[in-house]
């Protein structure tokens, strides 16, 4: 087990790499608002994250990564591209596993802003995979932008491909939903006899019967949700066929190239995935230029899933084959939408990752042996 | 060394404890003036009785300073983080029952399950421009249910008492907490989704997993097992 002191060293050695590549070094407070990172983030987080409070600045979270305080100092004075690094500890609650460290140093490279995202995925992995080639790790990657172009194309309403966007980092859910759009899972009883009596007696009927109004979500809120179920109970389910493509593109794991072919193949009963998969090559061609041996590049369409819930473009990690022990070394990918939230409407294409300091020590002293 | 049993120090929850312990052939009594906490168990060689509140009866397991506890399978899942490795149920003992629910407003016509639920937050959130409020004190049960059912664009307000009139005073807009007969939701015009059942909780005898004992300890639970009739 390296010593505190092992790991620093390990990390501004990461930390000079990083800033060699061009990046400007900066720095967050370790107190972030917790208003910010719940809002984003949901109830969740507090599972993950220590929440102190102020009696001043009331309810402050130990930072539980770089990413959200490094976007809001870019969205307030950043320049037009920026690279930033970034090294400290950050802070994660352990409420199963006492063995998993609740604090732990991170070094980050962030790129803001350029106008060729796909060269600038390519940057950041590629300076990663540079970073970590003395190891041999294996390197995952995924889209989560695809995912987002295959739902939007999806042949229904609006409001269903919403309501799946809303749940893609949630999986089970999605899949509950994906169920029920494509008319696979029952029509619960209860929904049942609401629509008939709906149909029967009318929105307001079914209002005045159900109770006196008590709260802040008021009798227009209910009448709102109460016509919207009416007009999806109208629409057709999805189709089969367009469920089983969206189904064929989830569980894709493939090599990038062989992965590329084969989402050009949905694609044509697909369109709608056409400019993510024109995304696609070209970041795998940015890749080729790097250096990167895209032939053996894994894909998983999956991919980060389960993660973080702010990437919405390329995703990537990697990992030690021999450890399946160990979290991934380093790990990252695009987050635009994330700009977006916290730039209040302004939006700056951003991409960037993290990687773990005293994992790479642990590999450079079995590398050593 | 004695082993330490710690039981609820007063109200029915006591009571029906000390009938239970009698009914397995075990006496408990409290000693000296009512409002003494100091009491005894007969039966049973070598048996410590500690009075506690049954709130704290969760963190006395945890950390070791009590073998044995009974109290309600609701605060041991809620107050200790990991409690399966922390505490063993031994035996739950059929009184104390409670569960732990998500309610909300009667007149949410449209609301039946946890799938409308989230779907109502989601609307909710966007109308309203913050999270949907469920008033609780059982935040982690809470939390862990609602991540499981992947419900989001919820928040968890903590209310210590008096939960059910939270909505009506427009300081949550569903609620989580424990009901035994749904009286007080009815008349809170509050209902219970369908599946929203967290927790079926009731008195429990819990054992730590972490308390010193020595061969005297062991064999005093070994006795009290015996009697008990516990793994038979």
């Amino acid at each position: 087990m390296a010593s505190k002191a092992q790991t620093l060293a390990q990390a501004e050695r990461l930390f000079a790499f990083c800033r060699n590549s061009g990046a400007q070094p900066v720095q967050t407070a370790v107190l972030q608002p917790a208003e910010t990172l719940l809002d984003l983030y949901g109830e969740d987080i507090r599972a993950r994250a220590y929440v102190t409070s102020d009696p001043l600045r009331g309810e402050q979270m130990l930072r539980p990564d770089f990413t959200v305080p490094v976007v809001q100092m870019h969205m307030d004075d950043g320049g037009d591209p920026a690279r930033y690094t970034y090294m400290g500890e950050v802070f994660r609650r352990q409420e199963r596993d006492p063995n998993r460290p609740n604090e732990y140093i991170q070094v980050g490279y962030e790129l803001f802003g350029g106008d060729d995202p796909a060269a600038a995925d390519a940057e950041v992995f590629a300076l990663f995979s540079e970073m970590l080639s003395p190891f041999g790790l294996r390197a995952a990657t995924g889209d989560i932008g695809l995912l987002l172009a295959a739902v939007q194309g999806l042949a229904t309403t609006d409001k269903r491909k919403a309501a799946l966007t809303r749940h893609i980092w949630r999986p089970r859910r999605f899949r509950a939903l994906l169920e029920r759009f494509g008319g696979r899972s029952p029509v619960p009883e209860s929904r049942k006899r609401l629509l008939a009596d709906l149909d029967r007696h009318g929105v307001q009927a079914v209002l005045d019967a159900a109770g006196p109004e008590i709260g802040l979500r008021s009798r227009d809120d209910v009448a709102a949700r109460l016509a919207a179920l009416q007009a999806d109970a109208a629409e057709p389910p999805i189709s089969v066929a367009q469920v089983e493509l969206l189904e064929d593109i989830l569980s894709l794991r493939e090599t990038s190239l062989n992965a590329l072919a084969h989402l050009r193949d949905i694609a044509v009963d697909m369109p709608a995935i056409a400019p993510a998969l024109d995304r696609m090559q070209a970041r795998l061609d940015a890749l080729a230029a790097q250096g990167i041996d895209v032939d053996l590049l894994d894909f998983e369409a999956s991919y980060g899933r389960t993660t973080m819930e702010y990437y919405d473009g390329f995703v990537f990690g990697f990992y030690a084959e021999g450890r399946p022990d160990l979290p991934p070394v380093a790990s990252g990918g695009r987050y635009d939408a994330l700009t977006r939230i916290l730039g209040r409407g302004r939006a700056v294409p951003a991409v960037g990752g993290v990687v773990r300091p005293e994992l790479v020590l642990t590999l450079t002293e079995e590398t050593a042996q | 060394m004695t082993l330490k049993l710690g039981v609820p120090s007063k109200g029915r929850l006591m009571d029906k404890t000390f009938d239970w312990f009698a009914e397995h052939g075990v006496q408990i009594a409290r000693t000296g003036s009512d409002r003494e906490y100091s009491g005894r168990v007969e039966g049973v060689e070598g048996i410590e009785l500690v009075l506690l509140s049954a709130g704290e009866i969760p963190r006395e397991l945890s950390a070791g300073r009590i073998h044995l506890g009974v109290t309600g399978s609701d605060l041991v899942q809620e107050r200790i983080a990991d409690w399966e490795n922390r505490v063993q149920a031994l035996e739950p003992m059929g009184f104390g029952y409670a569960d732990l629910i998500i309610a909300v407003p009667r007149c949410w016509a449209d609301v039946d399950t946890l799938d409308d639920l989230d779907a109502a937050a989601a609307a909710f959130r966007a109308a309203h421009g913050h999270r949907l409020r469920i008033a609780t004190k059982y935040h982690r049960l809470v939390r862990e249910f609602l991540r499981e059912a992947g419900v989001a664009d919820y928040q968890l307000v903590d209310s210590q008492g008096a939960t059910e009139g939270t909505v009506k005073n427009l300081t949550a807009e569903a609620i989580a907490d424990i009901t035994s007969t749904g009286e007080t939701l009815r008349a809170n015009h509050l209902k219970i989704l369908s599946d929203g059942l967290i927790h079926r909780s009731q008195a429990t005898l819990f054992k730590s997993r972490s308390a010193p004992c020595d061969d005297a300890c062991r064999a005093s639970f070994r006795a009290l097992s015996d009697r008990l009739g516990l793994g038979s």
